[in-house]
């Protein structure tokens, strides 16, 4: 019955101590001696800094060392951006670890403590004096892309890092000749990641031996190791990362940041253990953001709806430095999308990158798709309103008809498999859309404010092939590796370079290899998150996980399962194309009894008494997985709401949710997926916004004033899914992680627009605060 | 989130903690510690001393007093929330109680300390200011009695002398056949009242023959609505009633309306009908 856990939804094996309070993150970590790190910040968003007078901390109690960008400068290297998009006159200013002359956004460091405690280094930080001279500021990112804006780098003028565009077809002609244009001008603001845990670095320098230790709250150990080396100058085979227990990340710690480099500095200077964990107000600052996008887009279609044409221009803010990947996020993960599911031949789009005096912007769930997604929906939407349609059947026009093996767009890259129309037609039929419709107007006569909203998307993840990644600027591979490895007693270890962090993949990644080789799920523990006993990989993000470092794991599990085989044949004393292989036993064909099970032939092998001419010793393979094409997930979901008039309010009523992310290999774990990616989605739309003011100090700076969702602000969420293999990947699996929060954003907004249309208002910027609702009702019947 | 540093003394007494309180200049009372600590984390606070009174059983509990009750200071959200004596006594205490943040702030955090941090967009001293309560404090010169809608003197600010420990809250008994409601807007993150509406309506003879209603979250300090009062008083507490009565306490906001990114002033001020008009509808279906 073992293979049979493959594809079933069984208990995540990393809850037990998630939830009882005894797993261990980077804070937990003791090691003896260790000193602890407290962080000065700059207080303003765009200043020179004119002196750094440290003195008084040093004699505070407790202060072994300060460090100001001086001591750092000609040390540390300034930190890389990793995403270098060709054809885009990217400029890359320097971005120091410690700010020696210039602070460009409120968080930016200035100078380190070292103390005994937390408490003293803390205390000790407002002893150093820091002359500023403060400089205008501008967070808008398309007042800073102007004339005349703040400059916050001297080499980038207009504050423009890059240009990018995208083309297909051809979007002017479209235009001229459409009978129908729609336009809009949408803001996805700046969004907080909020990880459960804050990150954290504990840096331990082995003087002797030239070796740094740094656990981190890490989603890819192997790149922290990588670019710890080029910020340190600390060679690789000398670095061990450790990213130990990880309390999500939802892409905000897949950069490398100032910060780990200044722990390991400090480390490094003073021989002993330093630690430096984030306080959950520096997070708010200083731990990557996400979205901040001005996105002027129209759409041109038929009379009846048919869409023929695309152009968007973007402002994307990317705070006062360039973050790891963050040129990356509004170009290829986002540009690259916007024919989304539907058949739009022509389609031309402009990205400005535009540095702002705010905290970085990189990867945040869903990164770059989003975006791409609420666009392309709200117009959509406009064009259904437009030619007088009900928005789903527009959608189901437009949808790319059902493919199983390849699909062009305009953009220039071939989606792998889709059946958009089934995954329409499935959320319709159990949303009940018909009755919704039908219920929305009778609420609508007696002066309810119900609104419907649908979407359709499709998304890039399983990042992806490497040759890809390097034609498009990435600075590193896109493949994983794994290596299994079977014990005398059937017991495996799986070692994976990717690096886990709450998506439970200690327990999909033992049920791929349960089962290719019917070993019990409780025999396999997967290890990740130590560059020292993993093999290379580039991590945990983009929805890549499964769908790449799964593959690897089945790769490696079908050498191991050839080599029982042959093995098997050789104990059983017959020719291996003799052996039949059924739910973790090998035996002759025609002679079930004559068997080996996988726990003997693990016995056999590791013993090595009696192996075949030529075969080596051991029960163990590794695989390096570099996945042919991405993978393209899609869905369609509806969402219901009510609107009170009155005040504002909006009450999210429904949430259906079909996804179709290939072959599941746990539903449970999948649904999962979808309700937290859902929210995080639903999020924004209604909730959620990093607000900084005309000073750039960050209003929104606690969770008393940045609205997370809570759970008793939302319905239960409807999950359904279909299943539509993808063709390149050895398990047919495709991804999960990002769906729900792609798709929601838009599903709730078009609601919310749908409820609001009767009473003439036609746009809201998010999120759809009460007063905002309150104050573009009360605008539309003032014939605003 | 690390607060500078202080000294901890924790009072066995009330009497010893008006003592530490007069010996140590500057030193702050600390009781379910949900509001002080938070400001101490951020270093908006940095008190040299705190007195910890939270294990002063003295202050905690409710009992039945002469026509009402009394609530202890440390008495928390929750257990008000499920008290059969609030329930029976002055049932709209319970029901502000219950919404109060969260379940964790609810059973660590207490109403003293929740009026004594003198929030303006905190429920109770909204709550409070409509029953009429009487805020019962000591002081080295013995005990005396603090109107509720006098307690609060500004934002964040309150009557108590800084040698004066709130024990008690002294809540009536809502009139015999009352109907009582508070209506709350939340904030979405903090869950704090962007606009809280209390209503006590009594009905005699088919008239209201008494009407207290307060509203919070929009000044600096909770504000009995005595227009809105006069307005019903007399009247049928028809649908047009409440509506016009409403409508008027835009006459008892005469102060200075708060504004943020979430809610502005004008936002604010327009709520306070919506949020009156809803209390006195919930209040009036529950008189009789």
């Amino acid at each position: 019955m073992t293979t049979r856990i493959f594809g079933s939804g069984i208990r995540r094996r990393e809850d037990p101590r998630l939830i009882t309070g005894r797993a261990s993150y980077t804070d937990d970590i003791k090691l003896p001696g260790t000193l602890h790190a407290a962080i000065l910040r700059s207080p303003y968003a765009h200043a020179n800094i004119k002196s750094v007078d440290a003195s008084g901390a040093a004699s505070q109690p407790g202060v072994v060392a300060v460090y100001t960008g001086a001591d750092t400068d000609g040390v540390l290297n300034p930190l890389p951006c990793a995403w270098l998009i060709p054809g885009s006159d990217l400029k890359t200013p320097a971005h120091p670890p410690v700010a020696k002359d210039k602070v460009r956004y409120v968080g930016d460091a200035v100078a380190v403590v070292v103390a005994e405690s937390r408490y003293q280094a803390e205390d000790a930080l407002e002893q150093i004096a820091v002359d500023y001279e403060p400089l205008d500021v501008v967070i808008n990112p398309k007042a800073a892309a102007q004339d005349g804006a703040p400059q916050i780098h001297d080499d980038v003028p207009n504050n423009i890092a890059f240009t990018w565009a995208v083309a297909g077809g051809d979007a002017d002609a479209a235009f001229a000749d459409a009978a129908v244009t729609v336009s809009d001008t949408i803001t996805l603001q700046r969004l907080i990641a909020n990880p459960m845990e804050p990150r954290s670095a504990l840096a331990q320098w082995n003087a002797p031996m030239g070796e740094l230790t740094l656990w981190s709250t890490s989603q890819n150990p192997h790149i922290a190791r990588f670019l710890t080396c080029v910020v340190t100058g600390v060679p690789e085979h000398k670095i061990r990362v450790i990213a130990p227990e990880v309390g999500g990340g939802f892409g905000s710690k897949i950069p490398y940041y100032a910060d780990e480099a200044i722990t390991a500095f400090c480390s490094m200077k003073l021989g002993v253990p330093v630690k430096w964990t984030e306080t959950r107000s520096e997070n708010y600052l200083i731990t990557t953001q996400g979205r901040d996008h001005i996105e002027e887009v129209e759409m041109a279609a038929t009379s009846d709806g048919v869409i023929t044409g695309l152009r968007t221009t973007v402002y994307a803010g990317l705070g006062g430095y360039l973050s790891t990947a963050s040129p990356g996020i509004p170009t290829i993960l986002h540009g690259l999308m916007y024919s989304g599911p539907y058949n739009i031949p022509n389609i031309s789009g402009t990205v400005y990158g535009v540095f702002n005096n705010g905290c970085p912007v990189d990867a945040y769930r869903g990164a770059g798709r989003p975006e791409a997604t609420t666009l392309l929906e709200r117009l959509v939407d406009l064009v259904a309103a437009a030619v007088g349609q009900d928005p789903a059947e527009v959608r189901r026009k437009n949808l790319i008809p059902k493919f199983e093996n390849g699909h062009d767009v305009a953009t220039g890259i071939t989606y792998d498999s889709g059946d958009y129309e089934s995954a329409l037609d499935s959320c319709l039929s159990a949303a009940g859309y018909e009755a919704l419709r039908a219920e929305q107007a009778q609420a609508r006569a007696e002066g309810r404010c119900v609104g419907i909203g649908v979407s359709s998307y499709v998304e890039i993840c399983g990042l992806g092939p490497s040759q890809v990644a390097g034609a498009v600027g990435f600075q590193g591979g896109l493949w994983e590796s794994a290596i299994i490895r079977f014990y005398p007693t059937g017991k495996v270890n799986v070692m994976v370079g990717s690096s886990p962090h709450g998506q439970g993949e200690e327990t999909t990644f033992a049920q791929i290899v349960a089962g290719e080789v019917g070993v019990d799920v409780d025999d396999v523990e997967v290890l990740h998150g130590d560059t020292d006993n993993t093999p290379m990989g580039w991590g945990t993000y983009g929805s890549r996980t499964t769908a790449v470092s799964g593959a690897a794991i089945a790769v490696a599990a079908r050498k191991i399962k050839e080599k029982s085989r042959a093995l098997a044949a050789h104990l059983l004393e017959a020719a291996p194309e003799d052996i039949e292989y059924e739910d973790g036993r090998f035996f002759v064909r025609g002679s079930p009894d004559q068997h080996k099970t996988i726990q003997d032939i693990a016995l056999m092998a590791n013993v090595a008494w009696n192996m075949p001419e030529g075969m080596e010793p051991g029960l163990e393979a590794s695989a390096f997985y570099d996945p042919p094409n991405f993978t393209y997930p899609f869905g369609a979901h509806v969402a219901v709401v009510e609107v009170d008039p009155e005040t504002g309010h909006i009450d999210l009523q429904r949430y259906v949710a079909v996804d179709d992310c290939g072959v599941q290999i746990n539903p449970m774990i999948v649904e999962g997926q979808v309700h937290g990616g859902v929210v995080q989605g639903v999020g924004p739309a209604l909730w959620e916004g990093a607000v900084y003011d005309d000073d750039g100090q960050l209003v929104t700076g606690s969770m008393l004033d940045y609205a997370l969702p809570r759970a008793d602000l939302l319905p239960e969420i409807e999950v359904h899914s279909n299943t539509t293999p993808s063709p390149h990947h050895p398990l047919g699996v495709k991804g999960i992680g990002e769906a729900g929060t792609i798709a929601s954003t838009p599903t709730v907004y078009n609601a919310v627009m749908d409820a609001l249309r009767p009473l003439g208002v036609t746009r809201v910027d998010m999120p759809l605060t009460p007063e905002k609702v309150w104050r573009a009702i009360n605008d539309a019947r003032n014939g605003g | 989130m690390f607060p500078a540093q202080f000294t901890y003394h924790r009072a066995g007494s009330v009497a010893e903690a008006v003592q530490l309180l007069s010996n140590n200049e500057g030193a702050k009372i600390l009781a379910g510690g949900h509001s002080l600590l938070p400001l101490m984390k951020l270093r908006l606070a940095a008190p040299a001393v705190l007195v910890d009174i939270g294990r002063i059983e003295a202050l905690k509990g409710i009992s039945a007093s002469g026509g009402g009750i009394t609530i202890g200071a440390l008495t928390t959200h929750a257990e008000i929330a499920s008290s059969d004596l609030v329930r029976q006594h002055a049932p709209v205490l319970a029901e502000a109680a219950a919404l109060v943040g969260d379940p964790a702030v609810r059973n660590r955090g207490t109403i003293g300390g929740s009026v004594s941090h003198a929030d303006p967009a905190s429920d109770q001293p909204t709550v409070l200011t409509a029953l009429g309560a009487t805020f019962n404090v000591t002081g080295p010169g013995g005990d005396r009695g603090i109107a509720a809608a006098d307690f609060a003197t500004g934002l964040l600010e309150n009557a108590l002398n800084d040698n004066e420990v709130l024990t008690s809250i002294s809540v009536p008994s809502v009139p015999s056949g009352a109907g009582s409601a508070y209506v709350k807007f939340s904030h979405p993150a903090s869950r704090y009242a962007v606009v809280g509406a209390a209503a006590i309506l009594a009905v005699s003879g088919g008239t209201c023959s008494s009407a207290s209603v307060a509203v919070g979250g929009i000044e600096t300090t909770p504000a009995r609505a005595s227009s809105v009062e006069a307005a019903l008083a007399g009247s049928d507490l028809s649908e047009a009633a409440l509506d016009a009565a409403a409508a008027a306490v835009g006459g008892d906001l005469n102060g200075d309306p708060m504004g943020d990114v979430f809610a502005s002033a004008e936002y604010r001020r327009a709520m306070a009908s919506v949020y009156v008009r809803r209390a006195l509808g919930a209040a009036a279906s529950r008189a009789g």
